[in-house]
């Protein structure tokens, strides 16, 4: 296949994410402009990162003035999922593709675009992860630059209904492997009632979400790869 | 008061550079099969934690939420591709939202 022809298809593939994208950052751009950033501070912010997370904690830190070493050191946290992520990605191309590529990749693995990307079969086509990325990063931005200048135009329930959008395309990417495979469909069941329970309990319930997934997939994915090793092909 | 460029600077760099050292980290390919195994597992064990139970949580009302949820666990499990799994759902919140 031709990188022509991956990339189109990764944007093709990317578009429900891209309008996932446009009302997500329209709250963000909101926030920003809350705490006190410019329409184009917070528009440049979502053009150079994509992490709803980390930019909400950030524009936080920015908001109350936190010391710099703090910012950076709760943004490592916040997003320290995605080290789990880009390692699972790591093998995912072909052994040998050049680093630099692998790296253009790297600046956007967001939850979304790693599991779409998690959807395809190996080895990953880096030309396809950016055909993901040209159709989201935009979509990020602009949705920061309206929620920032326009303010609170959209109806609430149309940002609810979004909101959701993007975790049900986490199901739909675990649903089908879990059907014809019991371990996955064990794992994703144990993984979400851990993820419940934590968030349900006292104290551990205040976790960020990031932090969180890392605390319950960490521990469980490592229980599993002991358990059930792999013998050669991915379960 | 410290600027904001200076702020936005900070979160794009730890940002890439969490998602980037994996990548100069590990260069070929991991032959360990407990490693491979781990690998291969923690893509389901995150998605699932990031689904559940926030997308019940990120709704105004939890009812819809938890319909939201079990519409795409429904049409997911018995093969909907990505796109229908969300615009269901989606759905799905919208009308118990404006109805609620």
């Amino acid at each position: 296949m031709g990188r022509r022809h991956s990339f189109i298809l990764g944007a093709r593939d990317a578009l429900p994410v891209s309008l996932g994208y446009l009302s997500v950052s329209f709250t963000l751009g909101l926030a920003a402009r809350q705490a006190g950033m410019s329409t184009l501070q917070a528009s440049v912010m979502s053009l150079i990162t994509n992490t709803s997370a980390g930019q909400f904690a950030g524009i936080a830190s920015f908001g109350a003035q936190s010391p710099l070493m703090l910012t950076a050191l709760a943004q490592a946290f916040v997003n320290l999922r995605y080290v789990l992520m880009s390692l699972s990605l790591t093998q995912r191309f072909v052994p040998g593709e050049p680093l630099g590529l692998k790296l253009l990749a790297a600046f956007d693995v967001t939850d979304e675009l790693f599991a779409l990307a998690m959807k395809r079969e190996a080895p990953l086509d880096p030309f396809y992860y950016y055909g993901m990325m040209a159709a989201t990063i935009p979509c990020w931005a602009l949705g920061t630059l309206l929620g920032a200048s326009l303010g609170n135009l959209l109806p609430q329930p149309v940002i609810y209904a979004v909101n959701v959008a993007l975790y049900a395309m986490f199901i739909a990417v675990v649903a089908p492997p879990a059907r014809q495979n019991g371990r996955i469909l064990k794992l994703a069941a144990l993984s979400m009632g851990l993820s419940g329970l934590m968030r349900a309990l006292p104290v551990v319930g205040g976790i960020a979400p990031g932090l969180r997934v890392i605390l319950i997939a960490l521990p469980l994915s490592f229980l599993f790869a002991r358990r059930y090793p792999l013998s050669e092909e991915t379960p | 008061m410290t600027n904001a460029w200076v702020y936005i600077l900070v979160i794009a760099a730890v940002t890439f550079l969490v998602r980037a050292f994996p990548f100069v980290l590990v260069r070929g390919t991991i032959t360990n099969p407990t490693l491979r195994a781990f690998l291969a597992y923690v893509p389901y064990a995150t998605l699932a934690a990031m689904a559940f139970p926030d997308m019940m949580l990120a709704t105004g009302t939890l009812w819809s939420g938890v319909m939201g949820f079990l519409a795409a666990a429904a049409v997911a499990w018995t093969g909907g591709g990505l796109f229908g799994v969300a615009a269901l759902a989606s759905g799905v919140v919208l009308i118990m939202e404006v109805l609620l």
